[in-house]
């Protein structure tokens, strides 16, 4: 879109036919509706040469007629008059959903997808003012911007627009402000992307206490209150202030992913933690509240404790598991934690750090042919970007690491029933004050 | 059937979306310099050539550059469309997914 409108030069889009829906929705919302697309069959990952010359041959899958001739006409035919007028769109939103009767109005709710597909709590203006009750915020502030992906529009959202979300997920006031945090990263929860995204979202400081969140046996399950609703909440508000999340518009993930119900919201047990707390490793005091968000959670690796004998192995084995584009953060049980320490004499966790990251080595060769790898990671690397342009000079035998030192992580987390514990596949996003939301 | 209740709507605030002109296009493509724009995800690259491969057999009147762009789609990449503005009459990207 960039090069037709800002530099002037006729173009054609080449996608797939999976992307219809929502590659014409996001033209129309960058306001060039009428940018000419052409479709192939999905997929062309992993085709021959033989078969994309077929794509090409062939016809697009949407329109029937020659890709080619679609080609040669999206580039010459005249534009008609609606191509080069200029319009403004208006498209505010409604304060007051029409007033109807509780049943009817969940079924509204549903039909719209502005819910998680589960019972929801209705936002009525009496719940909707107690939920303001909980921050001394205003409740126009506006509290932040989001978008399912990079190439759409971001939209906008007030204290309001937060509190309706929250109350819709069950949250209680006195979470608010937990919420609002979450809603201020402008990190959503709800990403378009075909890779089937969740978000983590990890609280630390006096909050967890002064709400009753768990950070202790079952705190990553649906056992506690506000690990259960303020997780919601962060996935009901993304979906919603952000413009929505529609499978085939505005969500492309191919096969979803179960831990977007809550977005794996926890407490960490810093009390049972031999390190330091996580928000504190990032700028914070151990006295201030914040929360921390992460995105991917869709590869995981699991383990009981580090047996004496092979726990470096059984480490690497489970990073060597997951994908390399995806950095690991490990959720350590306190039994778990204390071993590392006993162990390998971790007592910093910046020193299990550096060993995860000395540990997680794979061939070149294989690391350069991971999809996801060549993607997103080798695009930068012959671009110059580091690490990766020095990686990619490596011998194919050559091990290199996996992973970014400063993208690994880690988190206590798990009442010592036993020292399970697991690797998940996200990216630390940012750590933002719940104070500042009160 | 209850009684009716008022509720608040949850959708965020849409930006204003303008809309933006389309470059005219060309009378033909016979003599101009099509760019084909690499966006370096899921084997782009092998089905671009593929389509070169049909422009030289069915239009060789048409001359085209394959151009990867510089580094990973989300990035803006202003130093190739400056140089396909400069050098080029069209463009075909692809492959969005």
């Amino acid at each position: 879109m960039t090069i037709e409108s800002k530099y002037g030069v006729p173009t054609v889009a080449l996608h797939t036919d999976k992307f219809d829906r929502v590659v014409r929705s996001v033209a129309a919302v960058n306001g060039m509706a009428g940018l000419r697309q052409v479709f192939v069959p999905q997929p062309v990952m992993g085709k021959s040469a033989r078969e994309l010359r077929a794509y090409v041959d062939g016809t697009d899958p949407l329109t029937g007629r020659p890709v080619m001739q679609e080609v040669v006409e999206g580039l010459t035919k005249p534009l008609d008059g609606d191509d080069v007028a200029s319009v403004e769109y208006d498209r505010s939103t409604p304060r007051l959903v029409e007033p109807d009767s509780a049943e009817k109005l969940e079924s509204l709710f549903l039909e719209n997808c502005w819910t998680d597909m589960l019972p929801i709590v209705l936002p009525t203006e009496e719940r909707v003012a107690a939920m303001l009750a909980g921050t001394r915020r205003k409740p126009d502030e506006v509290v932040g911007r989001m978008r399912p992906t990079h190439f759409r529009e971001a939209w906008e959202y007030t204290v309001e627009k937060v509190a309706v979300n929250a109350v819709m997920a069950g949250a209680r006031p006195e979470y608010f402000p937990v919420i609002l945090a979450l809603a201020a990263t402008g990190v959503s929860a709800r990403g378009s992307t075909t890779s089937s995204m969740a978000a983590m979202a990890v609280v630390n400081g006096p909050v967890r206490h002064e709400i009753g969140m768990n950070a202790s046996t079952g705190a990553l399950g649906p056992y506690n209150h506000p690990n259960a609703t303020i997780g919601r909440a962060y996935g009901l508000l993304s979906q919603n202030c952000q413009g929505g999340s529609v499978p085939g518009l505005t969500y492309m993930g191919s096969q979803g992913n179960n831990y977007a119900y809550n977005s794996v919201t926890f407490a960490e047990n810093e009390e049972r933690s031999p390190w330091e707390p996580f928000h504190v490793q990032h700028g914070f005091q151990p006295g201030d509240s914040a929360v921390s968000v992460f995105i991917g959670c869709r590869s995981t690796a699991f383990t009981l404790g580090l047996r004496e004998k092979h726990w470096r192995e059984h480490v690497r084995n489970m990073l060597l598991g997951m994908d390399p584009h995806i950095p690991p953060t490990l959720l350590l049980d306190p039994i778990t934690a204390r071993q590392f320490i006993d162990r390998g004499g971790f007592v910093k966790k910046d020193a299990l750090i550096d060993w995860l990251y000395d540990a997680a080595r794979m061939p070149a060769g294989e690391y350069w042919d991971y999809q996801l790898v060549q993607n997103y990671l080798y695009p930068r690397a012959t671009f110059g970007e580091e690490p990766w342009a020095t990686k990619l000079k490596a011998a194919a035998d050559e091990l290199i690491p996996m992973f970014r030192r400063e993208d690994i992580h880690v988190v206590v987390v798990g009442g010592e029933t036993n020292g399970y514990w697991r690797i998940m596949g996200c990216t630390y996003q940012k750590t933002v004050t719940v104070d500042a939301w009160r | 059937m209850g009684d009716k209740i008022t509720v608040l709507n949850p959708v965020g605030f849409a930006p204003k979306v303008t809309r933006k002109e389309l470059a005219p296009r060309l009378s033909t493509l016979e003599g101009k310099t099509v760019y084909l724009v690499d966006c370096r995800f899921d084997d782009s690259d092998v089905f671009l050539k593929q389509m070169q491969a049909w422009l030289a057999e069915h239009l060789p009147g048409v001359k085209t550059i394959f151009k990867p762009i510089s580094s990973v789609y989300l990035n803006d990449d202003p130093a190739t469309w400056e140089e396909i503005k400069a050098r080029g009459h069209a463009a075909i990207v692809g492959v969005g997914h």
